[in-house]
């Protein structure tokens, strides 16, 4: 037996451990102490297929569906299985060319690789649906995958209802913990926003064994760790979809808005804001050129304007003005002024449409005729009141008044983005006089009559109608009555929908007088001639001034007298007077509301009236010229003209600056901070001059 | 395995080795089957069928049977007899290969035998080239402390290893590196060892610093050497030139020699991984076989075979994700897992449990052929137990290593596990040549 060099036997025998060793070492490393790799492990092999859940269903008063869920179909395609495709027959279904098809491939395998299903085209319309679906044997690597869209059966309430749409990267990084992901819906406007969380429901998740061309295996672990959707709970909502129907095709060719309220529980009945759009159009293919055109739309119809239009509520804040006359103890029910067609006490003259005949001799008489001079003097005396040591002080008092009825601040709607509008404070008017002291109720009297820099939402004017008409305590106006499955977080939310809000201890006695000179404008006043069958109700018309040209036409009413189940507010912009312009449409929601139909020759007067377009000049011009731009390009595209270019430079700058005076950027419908096309303070200020009824 | 009982005459063969054969032969089955296995097949078809990886290595498993029983019934002298012989026809074999060579993934080393198997004669030679050194270290004549006899064993060694890397199969070639082991142990001198990590050391410092900053380091390890060693250079004048020499050979190899060996020597991929190795990236328009092969050359980052091994290890946590649980190994992320990467699914499937107790299971294997050549009493029984054992010590360490990232990616398997018919064979035959040796240990061979 050689013993010739044994001991290197040992030096071998020890490498061998060392590599043993060592290797043990990497080992633990890579299996103990790197916990990177079972995450990179899933991220390889384990696809998660997020289940989406149906969104909740959004219902009317008498349950009807007014947003609920479809499917849609996207035509998909795996490249790597087009073998044998009927390319000839597909584009002429989906009317595109071959050069397009093979485009979308190309993108397709770019996007996704060969092997996975990417969209071909999104969001197929019936038609081609109905047709694809007949040839489907003729594409191989094709299929039609559903989808679910929201679809709103009445096309109707696209401000109310509002629009979901794909998450951004900013949204998600304000709700990191929310749990949405890229790709995910949210609700972007309206009470698919507010109501979000109820309506989105439970995502669900599944998880599948994917192999390293990412083609789905089996499930994982049998599916243990799977996780099923749970629906969006329903919304149940007291909104008459009639009566917003009815609005909404009065406010055609209108730019303004409508609101009804049931002052009894603060439940919104109807809310238009005109120009409105199908809200079906911001669900299908056409989602984002549509967006885009709504977005550009010098009319704006993404803005809702029953929330965010801030008006001079003009002559219907004279019930107001008398209310807060009355319980300071300025004035009785029979207090008069002699009008002499104006008021001159300060100076410039306040027009007024009567003169004399004892037009206002006393509060009743004086809301009938809308009397300026009346109100203007109450207002006056308002603001100087003895009791107070000052003008100022007496304003803040009055101020006071119209922040408890719901005017100069919001009033928590469930909807997203309600302004304030404005009742502006001492500090305003010190600083337009030059100082503390330096006005009194001259300087501001207009205020007496809804002018000056006073300037409300048809929400707030519609939720002043609620107080009056309850004598003086109003529910917060909303839209949800219930959810379904209501939990608690649900009644914690909704609580404030539910509470009663009491508006200072006014004498049921002065509500009456105001209540009978309502009813009055009515029967012989302003709007006389507008009569809704078998019901009396009160009302006040207004016509309120403003910068940009036509007078607005404002209409306030609430109904029935006796026992006031609907309060309305109508603003059309730029049309003419309120009892001409506003009073019809307020009449014909509440007849439909009332009534629950209308009569034959009411419904003759709501087609007529919604043929009548009052659509101001300037947005006229501005249609007419994106139209001549629009048919200049499709004629250049057409031709292959070379003067193709020009025509698409010219699309940026059609902003009418008139129509649009406060236009920062292109309209995102979002921003609160944008006002509407309506009067700026600013420029009222230079125009304080007389004012009409 | 019955390849025990089978025998008329047990006495001798060591059975341990026998058990831990069978059990790394059934456990390399298990692994293929892991690695092919889909849900719902029938399992017990799909094993008998032949259409399967786990079905053809069962079947090439039944033909090492075979073999082991053959030369477990042989006479011992016969591989002394043959052993020239052998390796002669090994080299012919490999010769023959560049006329014959079916290409199978850019590799020109398989003969193609019809019925859809090839054989690697580089495989084979190995078994040869353990004999023909054992053959030549036994002989009486052979004096292995003159530098004379260490050339011819060292050619002997490295003959096939030339011949392999003209094939492009540098992971066999460097196998026959591993024979250095046995050479030590028969006595070369440990310098030339230590010049070899030396060298690899050198490699890896090119890869890593700048060639300039790597020059005046060199320098600078230089001149303090000899600013330590004045007193005794003013003595002896040759230590001045000998450190002169290691300078200037270190900074040719550095500047000159390495990027020749990257550049000119290794296909580019080799090149690009062995530069990736250290997180560097390899420029394949320097590489000479580009201009050959453009399509190779721009590949995605050659990263991915060892990543994603890495984490279909790493995945495996302590105890692994069970038996055909792995989702690594069931969605395909490894390349070449059947083969070369066997290694993952074992690690994904036990986790560090079953990786540890599967290596001791190896180390249990080469300390006992260890522990038999050291009771041999002939010296070829002996070179040709060290050849194995080194071999296989190879083999487990380049291939583990290479799995979790601490050695490039080259293609040589797993012993006894990897799928192929080539590579069973040959280590079916290299150990029961050792287990007949062993039995007649008390015969001296020559």
């Amino acid at each position: 037996m050689s013993v010739y060099n044994q001991s290197r036997s040992r030096i071998i025998q020890i490498i061998f451990v060392v590599i043993f060793v060592l290797i043990a070492g990497q080992l633990i490393n890579l299996q103990v102490f790197s916990s990177k790799y079972r995450i990179m492990a899933e991220n390889n092999a384990i696809y998660r297929q997020v289940l989406y859940p149906d969104r909740g269903i959004i219902f009317d008063k008498k349950k009807r569906a007014i947003l609920e869920n479809s499917i849609m179909f996207d035509l998909v395609v795996t490249p790597s299985e087009t073998k044998g495709v009927d390319t000839f027959t597909l584009c002429r279904l989906l009317q595109i060319d071959t050069a397009e098809y093979k485009k979308r491939i190309l993108d397709a395998k770019f996007k996704n690789t060969a092997v996975k299903p990417t969209v071909f085209e999104a969001l197929l319309t019936q038609e081609t649906y109905a047709k694809l679906n007949e040839n489907m044997y003729k594409f191989p690597g094709f299929f039609l995958q559903e989808r679910k869209v929201r679809i709103y059966p009445y096309n109707t309430a696209a401000a109310v209802l509002g629009y979901i749409g794909e998450v951004d990267t900013s949204f998600l990084r304000k709700r990191k913990d929310e749990g949405y992901e890229m790709g995910d819906y949210t609700g972007l406007n309206g009470l698919e926003r507010s109501y979000e969380k109820v309506l989105m429901g439970q995502r669900g998740i599944k998880r599948f064994i994917r192999d390293n061309k990412s083609r789905i295996q089996g499930s994982y672990e049998n599916g243990q760790f799977d996780t099923l959707p749970i629906a969006g709970r329903n919304l149940y909502t007291s909104m008459d979809i009639e009566v917003q129907q009815l609005a909404e095709k009065m406010l055609q060719n209108k730019i303004g808005s409508a609101v009804a309220i049931n002052p009894k529980t603060g439940s919104i009945i109807a809310m238009v804001s005109s120009p409105s759009y199908n809200p079906n159009s911001l669900t299908g293919s056409l989602r984002r050129k549509n967006l885009g055109r709504m977005l550009l739309d010098t009319a704006r119809p993404l803005l809702n304007r029953a929330i965010k239009g801030q008006y001079p509520p003009g002559s219907t804040f004279k019930p107001l003005g008398g209310l807060v006359a009355l319980d300071e103890g300025l004035i009785t029910p029979s207090y008069g002024f002699g009008c002499g067609g104006a008021y001159y006490n300060c100076g410039k003259a306040v027009k007024c449409t009567h003169a004399g005949g004892g037009h206002a001799a006393n509060l009743r008489l004086a809301l009938a005729n809308s009397c300026n001079s009346y109100f203007t003097h109450i207002f006056r005396l308002a603001i100087d009141n003895p009791k107070y040591a000052n003008p100022q002080a007496g304003y803040i008092k009055w101020k006071q008044y119209m922040n408890a009825f719901g005017l100069g601040r919001t009033l928590g709607i469930d909807l997203p983005g309600e302004v304030k509008s404005s009742i502006p404070d001492t500090s305003r008017y010190n600083k337009d006089f030059g100082g503390f002291g330096r006005w009194n109720s001259c300087n501001i009297l207009t205020l007496g009559i809804g002018q000056d820099r006073m300037t409300a939402t048809p929400l707030q004017l519609a939720n002043l109608m609620c107080i009056i008409a309850n004598k003086g305590y109003y529910y917060t106006p909303h839209f949800v009555d219930s959810i379904e499955n209501e939990m608690e977080e649900d009644t914690m939310y909704l609580a404030k929908y539910r509470t009663k809000f009491e508006v200072t201890h006014i004498a049921d006695s002065a509500y009456q007088a105001i209540h009978d000179g309502m009813e009055d404008v009515t029967i012989y006043g302003t709007a006389a001639r507008i009569k809704i069958p078998g019901v009396s109700y009160c009302a006040k018309t207004g016509t309120a001034q403003n910068p940009h040209g036509k007078n607005h036409a404002v209409f306030t009413a609430f109904a029935p007298k006796n026992n006031p189940t609907i309060a309305v507010a109508v603003i059309v912009e730029n049309s003419g007077y309120g009892g001409t312009w506003a009073g019809p449409v307020a009449a014909l929601m509440i007849e439909k509301y009332l009534n629950d139909t209308l009569t034959k020759a009411s419904e003759k007067k709501a087609e007529e009236f919604s043929k009548v377009d009052l659509i101001p000049a300037a947005i006229k011009r501005w249609y007419y010229r994106k139209d001549s731009i629009r048919l200049a390009k499709e004629k250049a595209i057409e031709e292959k003209d070379e003067t193709d270019n020009d025509s698409t430079n010219t699309v940026k700058t059609t902003f009418d600056p008139e129509a649009e005076p406060n236009k920062k950027s292109n309209g995102d419908n979002d921003t609160t901070s944008q006002k509407s096309p309506m009067l700026k303070p600013d420029d009222k200020k230079k125009k304080k001059d007389t004012t009409k009824p | 395995m019955s390849t025990r009982s089978q025998h008329k005459n047990p006495q001798g063969i060591d059975t341990t080795v026998v058990w831990l054969y069978a059990l790394l032969v059934a456990i390399g089955i298990l692994c293929i089957f892991m690695v092919e296995y889909k849900p719902g097949i029938n399992v017990l078809q799909s094993f008998l069928g032949g259409k399967t990886s786990y079905s053809k290595q069962l079947f090439f498993t039944g033909v090492c049977i075979v073999f082991a029983t053959f030369i477990l019934l042989s006479d011992s002298k016969l591989f002394t007899a043959f052993a020239n012989l052998f390796y002669a026809f090994g080299i012919v074999l490999m010769l023959a290969t560049f006329l014959l060579a079916k290409n199978i993934n850019g590799s020109k080393s398989w003969i193609p035998l019809g019925g859809g198997f090839n054989l690697q004669p580089a495989e084979l030679c190995k078994i040869f080239t353990a004999l023909a050194l054992a053959k030549f270290l036994s002989r009486q004549e052979t004096d292995f402390n003159k530098l004379k006899s260490q050339l011819i064993a060292a050619a002997i060694a490295l003959t096939p290893a030339v011949l392999s890397t003209a094939q492009h199969e540098l992971g066999l070639a460097l196998v026959y590196l591993s024979f250095f082991i046995v050479m030590y142990r028969e006595g070369l001198p440990p310098g030339i060892l230590i010049i070899g990590f030396s060298f690899a050391v050198l490699v890896v410092a090119t890869l890593l610093i700048e060639p300039n900053t790597l020059a005046i380091i060199l320098t600078i390890l230089a001149g303090l050497t000899i600013y330590f060693l004045r007193r005794q250079l003013k003595r002896q004048k040759k230590l001045l030139t000998i450190i002169i020499t290691i300078w200037a050979i270190c900074v040719g190899a550095q500047r000159f020699a390495v990027p020749y060996i990257f550049n000119n020597a290794l296909e580019c991929y080799q090149s690009t991984r062995i530069y990736s190795m250290v997180g560097k990236d390899y420029d394949c328009s320097q590489n000479k076989h580009v201009s050959a092969n453009p399509k190779k050359a721009s590949r995605k980052p050659d990263d991915y075979n060892v990543r994603q091994s890495k984490i279909a290890i790493g995945s495996g946590g302590i105890f692994g994700k069970g038996f055909l649980k792995g989702t690594q190994t069931r969605g395909k992320y490894v390349p070449e897992q059947s083969t070369d990467f066997i290694f993952t699914s074992l690690g994904e499937a036990f986790g560090l449990v079953g990786c540890i107790v599967f290596l001791i299971l190896y180390m249990f294997l080469l300390f006992r052929i260890v522990q038999i050549a050291e009771r041999q009493r002939s010296t070829f029984s002996r070179v040709y137990a060290y050849g194995i054992a080194s071999i296989l010590f190879f083999h487990i360490t380049v291939n583990v290593c290479m799995t979790i990232g601490l050695f490039p990616i080259i293609g040589i398997p797993l012993p006894l596990i990897s799928y192929g018919g080539s590579s069973l064979l040959t280590f079916t035959v290299l150990i029961f040549i050792l287990l007949r040796l062993d039995a007649d240990r008390q015969m001296v061979l020559r």
